[in-house]
């Protein structure tokens, strides 16, 4: 079957990539060990048919993009393809030689990024990065290059599509130059896309949109698309077919409904249920400890208001969500309660007295009531400090612990997010991304304090280690008494930890009042859009939902 | 050009200007802090406490610091650095030839190193770690280890004594034909382009290496580009700030750095002509020379910075 090309616009027939006992193997530098080889890819085989989409689902370590971009002959940072085979369109690339892989990347198979703003180059102008791959190997002029990106441009759905390409990649959105990488990758009419997680960095109202563009390029230009995702829910809209890797290795594989409906692997079955956690709505008090009441706050003296009279209450014990897409101000009323960025009007009170505004002037009994947590766990301890000195460090510092009595209130602290004794001495360099989240969370209770305040604590988790965190969250409520402000994008973790919920946008809070009423319509017309832009398990989905909106979202 | 740009630009200028004016104070201070004064130099040990006083008198060096120091300051704005002590020459007069000819070496040696480091930083990069890059590497340092005289003599031994192909001295003069003036700085402008080559040559490998770990960098390697394409057309545009900032480092390096190479060479250039007055205690011939390297330099870090500016896609096209 070489290089049957059919017409752009029939579908076409046939096996596309046929990958079969695929290894991958990188070379790891241990610090003060020798190098050694480790396996990211375990004899892998898959194939795919020209014009369907295979998904890739995982989480991270499970090979998924390695095995992606190996369909390009390509290794990300010193990886290496070992053994097998990469048959596409009837041949073995990997016998190419690099030669053969420079003619068929962009041709024959192109790649959409998951950061299109960091994958597109500050310095040139779109229409040069859509177009280069397509001047590149020939296969149409420059006029008629430029004619079909602009006609996918519309396909996209992107504002101005006659103009659009003389931008440069800052003056266009995150979800704009997302769909502009799919024209990049679609220009040069390839065979077959590897998507890589292309909607993970976007907000759920944005990504909905375009998700929904992928799906209908991918559908009317009849071009095989290999699409990477650790969501279960976005991958079950795009995909025919689902494969579910692991460590490097093949778990299931089979259609989208039976993967979704009918897992037959118990891993499977754990990713398709991550998010269900149960959680009672507990009744607020009768009186908050924390207000924050009329507050705006604005950065560096700017006219723009970041916050506009936020008023919310928090109680003891329970969990405050603030919700809402980037740049909505939900980290801002964070750094506002804290004294992080003094409000320009308004008022915080804690325990019935109000808090200064600036962190400076607070005494530090007012610093220990309230500890965060941030989403990067990694860059908020320091790499040369051992678990026992991070976890240690608020003890001494608010208590004035030494020695022994120290100690022993660390390996309690270390008992209470589940990881035992064995921790004390290990860097943070040596732990995986969940067991950094714990450390940070005992590092925030050893203060003793009133309130945490979550910073997307979970968005840089796997499903399934975030959920571990969200339950540990719960339980140490219970155990300490202790309130969450809980920021997050994640209308899905809401559902599992709230009580009550602050719906913010553009600087406002839009909708506030206790879970069970939040979530229930009638809905204003934000939190509608917010509501039906979680991607949901469930065939046909994505669909449904863009046909039910009643409100286009900002950021697209 | 948009406000932003020309606004950041006027802003550079302007921080240029008030810092030459700093300059020239610390210049000014500076002579006066050094012991002996100009009466003394002109008259020698020998002299007439008397005829001191008088020459002082004369000079004006019985005046305040800071009347001096505006006097000064007047003339150089006008155009007239004073006349030197040791000859009684107009310094102004004297500078422009000099200038003018430490330019022409400047330039020359310019146009041989910064294209020639450059392609060679490029090349580093595309066989990054290999032989070749450790070859460039570890020739462009052991040029730049050598002191400029060591270099400028074994170009003397070779080129001037063995082979005899260019000449030892540079002499120039007015009138001198293109052709002869090329050939007598042939030697001086090499042992420039040595010195300056691998500061240039190692930062641009750095500073496109820094580039080549950027997502930007994959993408254009995964639409099947060549290695060495992706350096020239995604990696190099973006790490041009850092590559000007050291290129205009060098190039002041160029003109103001070059009294060693001007001294072996007998080449009559503002180095030398600095050289001379300095042992002659010739003090406002010092200090004119002083401002016009210090303006220079200023100048060159003055460009550096709105060439980076210009260079980022951002401040040229705001949202």
């Amino acid at each position: 079957m070489a290089d049957t090309k059919a017409k752009p616009g029939q579908p076409k027939q046939g096996l596309l990539l046929d990958i079969r006992n695929l290894r991958i193997e990188a070379t790891v530098y241990p610090p003060g060990e020798t190098p050694k080889n480790i396996v990211l890819v375990h004899d892998v085989s898959l194939t795919l048919e020209k014009g369907k989409v295979l998904g890739l689902i995982g989480e991270s370590g499970a090979g998924k993009s390695t095995i992606g971009l190996s369909s390009m002959g390509y290794g990300r940072g010193g990886v290496r393809i070992t053994g097998g085979e990469v048959i596409l369109n009837g041949r073995d690339i990997l016998k190419g030689g690099k030669e053969g892989f420079r003619k068929l990347r962009g041709r024959e198979v192109c790649y959409v990024a998951q950061s299109a703003a960091a994958a597109f180059n500050p310095a040139h102008r779109l229409m040069d990065q859509v177009v280069e791959a397509t001047l590149l190997h020939g296969t149409a002029t420059r006029a008629e290059a430029e004619k079909r990106a602009v006609a996918l441009f519309k396909k996209l759905s992107l504002p101005n599509p006659e103009t659009i390409g003389e931008r440069f990649p800052h003056q266009v959105s995150g979800g704009q130059l997302q769909r502009v990488m799919t024209a990049m990758a679609l220009c040069s009419e390839p065979d077959l896309i590897v998507f890589d997680e292309p909607t993970t960095a976007l907000d759920v109202t944005t990504q909905i949109d375009v998700l929904a563009a992928i799906k209908d390029a991918i559908r009317d230009t009849h071009v095989a698309a290999l699409y990477i995702t650790h969501d279960l829910a976005v991958v079950a809209q795009v995909s025919d077919e689902i494969m579910v890797l692991r460590h490097g290795r093949l778990v299931e594989w089979g259609g989208t409904r039976q993967i979704i409906k009918e897992p037959r692997q118990e891993y499977t079955n754990a990713l398709v249920s991550v998010h269900e956690i149960e959680h009672l709505e507990q009744k607020p008090g009768a009186t908050p400890f924390l207000s924050v009441k009329n507050v705006t706050a604005a950065y560096g003296g700017s006219h723009i208001k970041v916050l506009k009279n936020v008023s919310v209450d928090i109680y003891p014990g329970q969990t405050l969500a603030v919700v809402g897409e980037s740049g909505s101000g939900k980290s801002t009323l964070a750094r506002a309660i804290t004294g992080l960025l003094p409000p320009e009007e308004g008022t915080v009170t804690f325990d019935g007295r109000p808090l200064a505004n600036r962190l400076a002037d607070r005494p530090k009994e007012d610093l220990r009531q309230l500890q965060m947590i941030y989403q990067m766990a990694d860059v908020a301890m320091n790499p040369r400090q051992t678990v026992g000195t991070i976890i240690g460090r608020p003890l001494e510092f608010y208590f004035g612990m030494r020695g022994r009595e120290r100690d022993k209130r660390v390996a309690e602290l270390l008992d209470e997010i589940e990881m035992g004794k064995g921790f004390l001495d290990r860097y943070p360099a040596e732990l995986s991304g969940g067991q950094k989240q714990r450390v940070c969370i005992a590092r925030s209770l050893a203060a003793k304090p009133k309130l945490i305040i979550c910073d997307e604590v979970t968005s840089a988790l796997d499903p399934l280690v975030a959920n571990g965190i969200l339950k540990l969250l719960l339980n140490l409520q219970q155990h300490e008494k202790v309130a969450y402000l809980f920021i997050t994008h994640d209308l899905a973790t809401v559902k599992s930890i709230a009580d009550s919920i602050a719906v913010m946008y553009r600087g406002e809070v839009v909708r506030y009042g206790p879970k069970s009423k939040v979530l229930t319509p009638p809905f204003d017309a934000y939190t509608d859009l917010l509501l039906s832009s979680v991607p949901e398990m469930e065939i046909g989905w994505l669909e449904k939902a863009i046909k039910g909106r009643r409100m286009a979202s900002a950021g697209n | 050009m948009s406000s932003p740009i020309l606004k950041l630009i006027a802003q550079r200028i302007a921080l240029g200007i008030v810092l030459l004016l700093a300059v020239s104070v610390l210049i000014f201070a500076g002579t006066q802090i050094l012991p002996g004064d100009v009466a003394q130099a002109i008259l020698g040990q020998s002299a007439t406490p008397e005829s001191l006083a008088n020459l002082r008198e004369q000079l004006g060096l019985n005046d305040p610091a800071y009347i001096r120091y505006f006097h000064w300051l007047g003339g150089v704005v006008t155009g007239d650095l004073g006349t030197a002590m040791s000859s009684g020459q107009d310094i102004a007069t004297s500078i422009k030839g000099r200038l003018w000819n430490t330019l022409f070496l400047a330039f020359w040696a310019a146009v041989v190193a910064v294209p020639l480091a450059i392609i060679l930083g490029l090349i580093a990069v595309r066989y990054r770690n290999g032989w070749v890059d450790k070859l460039i590497s570890g020739l462009a340092l052991a040029s730049t280890s050598f002191p400029e005289f060591f270099i400028g003599y074994v170009l003397v031994y070779f080129f001037a004594v063995k082979w005899q192909i260019f000449p030892g001295i540079s002499t120039v003069y007015e009138g001198m034909p293109f052709g002869e003036r090329m050939q007598a700085i042939a030697l001086p402008a090499t042992a420039l382009t040595l010195v300056v080559l691998a500061h240039m040559m190692r930062m641009t490998r750095a500073a496109i290496l820094n580039v080549m770990q950027s997502a930007y960098v994959e993408t254009a390697e995964l639409k099947g580009l060549s290695a060495f394409n992706v350096i020239r057309k995604h990696a190099f545009p973006n790490a041009i700030a850092p590559i000007i900032n050291v290129v205009m480092l060098n190039l002041a390096y160029l003109i103001v750095g070059v009294v060693v190479v001007e001294v072996i060479f007998v080449y009559p250039g503002m180095g030398q002509y600095l050289v001379d007055h300095v042992t002659k205690r010739d003090v406002p011939v010092v200090q004119a020379v002083g401002l016009v390297f210090a303006a220079v330099y200023i100048s060159l870090n003055i460009i550096a910075d709105i060439g980076a500016i210009v260079a980022n896609p951002r401040l040229r096209h705001p949202k």
